[in-house]
């Protein structure tokens, strides 16, 4: 299997990555060298393999339904590039 | 000379009151401060908060504190969150980010009087295996500063390979911690999946990603691996019965110890001299009473694959929230998701785009089944391959890395680099625990015997391999440039 440029360009759209000429093609080249080792499992009979999506296999994991200390407002918003008045300022994204 | 000690060596002057503290501090604070830059291990060195821990944790001494670690010098990958102190992971949209909370691995070094001197550099967000991949610059080995430390964790292990601090903290998601510790000539443990809380770690692969410990000796990484585990309800995916109790190691008997060699481990793409040192170390262990097993375990030729679709599967979604919005710098593009795409093209370095990449295009419609679901079917039959051989063998043993530490900048061909992972990364998958101990040396560079055994067989695997490091030996270990 092998990605075309095209391909590349809409997978960088949906990785939400502004990428330069250069680096598509650059990209195109590694992505196609990896599809290309990924071939070996394409191969593989995994008919009745059950998928294991974890480590260690755990369920309903719950949190304990208490009240408990969170970060203040001002250490929150400390690493904000813009606030005013204990919120966040981002660039509009609805005009007016 | 302080700085040449084991922590459990400087603990037990510390308790014997032959050294203070302030005095253990100072003395790593001053050779990081000298040697540092001839390393570039350190990306923040923390000279106030140490000197001020330094003498708290001397009063808690002076009032009986019974914690092992209290006083004792620590180096932190700088991708684990520090209150008040930048954490980078060594990418450029993370420059300027100090973290308002403490990690709960940070969290419990804290309260237990361990000192941390400062956060050591990385491969960005993790993700590599020479640590050539940070935006701030390469990490040098100390057994030839013209070679890498390996990665990710490389400022990690050469801060205490190079004596910059006793001990030190890295992340494991496909080798990081065993890879570096290898390629440097320490010890470095990956803990099973759920013993260390991940909370605080910046994420990379959730479902791989494991804190642990670097030391001079098995000893100190057992000695951290205790202070480090233990359940965290912050964690969604910590163990029950997390906590690693060791007690007091003490050497015991190779004999009748199954240890298994599987071919696919130890086949051409071993270098000769790592081959030969490794087989070496391996009858001496025989020798001592342990039993040699050849085994087969064939899932673990799609390992590299595997690795190489879920990582980057769950590194595309967890990078998903560096987007410029409401924290971190933002470059401005065309239109909101125009900000997104400038920040993250502009501020991700290029390993980091290219796993995202990856990825992104692995979960995508029409290439989700081909690839990530069937990248975790593979994952479940080498899981299950693993767990079938502990019934007949207490170790899966082999090289931890396949050469010895690179040239910088040496390995030009992708595929080559990712393939270098591919004795570490089995225990990730099954969320084993994982030893690289040094074994000796191959062209005058560390070459490290690796043990993987069963899920919360972290104990047992510690206590061997205080044993086993008995029989290598350890008065290879030290850089000759120091």
């Amino acid at each position: 299997m092998s990605i075309s440029l095209d391909e590349v360009r809409h997978v960088a759209q949906l990785a939400r990555l502004e990428l330069s000429e250069s680096e598509l093609m650059s990209f195109q080249t590694q992505l196609n060298s990896l599809l290309g080792h990924f071939e070996d499992i394409q191969h593989l009979d995994v008919t009745g393999l059950q998928p294991k999506p974890h480590a260690v296999a755990m369920q309903n994991v719950f949190a304990a339904d208490k009240v408990h200390m969170c970060l203040p407002r001002d250490e929150a918003l400390a690493n904000s590039a813009e606030t005013k008045a204990g919120l966040f300022i981002v660039p509009t994204i609805i005009e007016e | 000379m302080i700085t040449q000690l084991t922590a459990a060596e400087i603990a037990e002057q510390l308790r014997a009151k032959k050294l203070s503290a302030r005095e253990v501090t100072e003395a790593f604070l001053s050779r990081v401060s000298s040697e540092n830059p001839h390393y570039n291990a350190f990306l923040t060195v923390d000279e106030e908060g140490a000197l001020a821990s330094a003498e708290a944790a001397q009063a808690q001494l002076d009032a009986g504190n019974s914690s092992p670690l209290c006083g004792i010098p620590i180096a932190i990958k700088d991708n684990l969150s520090t209150k008040g102190l930048r954490t980078t992971c060594a990418s450029k949209i993370l420059e300027n980010y100090i973290p308002p909370f403490d990690a709960t691995t940070i969290t419990s070094l804290k309260e237990q009087g361990c000192i941390i001197l400062g956060k050591t550099n990385l491969d960005e967000f993790a993700m590599g295996t020479t640590n050539e991949n940070s935006a701030y610059g390469n990490v040098h080995n100390p057994w030839d500063p013209d070679r890498a430390p390996g990665g990710s964790s490389g400022g990690s292990a050469v801060a205490v390979s190079a004596e910059l601090a006793p001990l030190s903290l890295g992340s494991d998601t496909g080798g990081s911690i065993r890879f570096p510790a290898a390629l440097c000539g320490i010890v470095g443990f990956k803990p099973t999946y759920g013993r260390v809380s991940r909370y605080g770690l910046v994420a990379f692969g959730s479902s791989l990603d494991q804190i642990g410990p670097f030391g001079k000796s098995v000893e100190d990484t057992a000695l951290l691996s205790q202070a480090i585990s233990g359940y965290d309800p912050l964690d969604s995916t910590s163990l029950r019965d997390a906590k690693i109790n060791i007690g007091n190691l003490k050497s015991g008997s190779l004999k009748g110890l199954k240890l298994g060699l599987p071919e696919e481990l130890f086949g051409p793409e071993i270098d000769e001299q790592v081959k030969e040192v490794f087989e070496l170390a391996l009858d001496n262990l025989v020798r001592q009473g342990a039993e040699l097993k050849r085994i087969s375990l064939p899932s673990i030729k799609f390992g590299v694959t595997t690795y190489y679709i879920i990582a980057p599967a769950e590194a595309s979604s967890n990078l998903a929230r560096f987007d410029g919005v409401r924290f971190g710098p933002r470059i401005e593009g065309e239109g909101h998701i125009g900000n997104f795409s400038a920040t993250r093209g502009q501020l991700f370095g290029p390993e980091v785009k290219l796993r995202i990449m990856v990825g992104t295009y692995a979960l995508s419609s029409g290439y989700y089944d081909a690839y990530y679901h069937r990248a975790q079917q593979v994952r479940g039959l080498m899981a299950t391959e693993f767990e079938k051989a502990y019934a007949d063998v207490d170790y899966i043993v082999s090289p931890t890395s396949p050469i010895v530490a690179p040239h910088l900048g040496g390995i030009k061909d992708q595929m080559a680099l990712k393939t270098l992972d591919m004795c570490t990364i089995p225990a990730n998958m099954g969320g084993f625990p994982s030893i690289s101990i040094p074994c000796g040396l191959a062209y005058d560079l560390p070459v490290g015997f690796q043990l993987t055994g069963p899920v919360m067989g972290d104990e047992k695997m510690l206590t061997d391999a205080y044993t086993i490091e008995q029989a290598f030996g350890r008065d290879y270990r030290r850089p000759p440039i120091l």
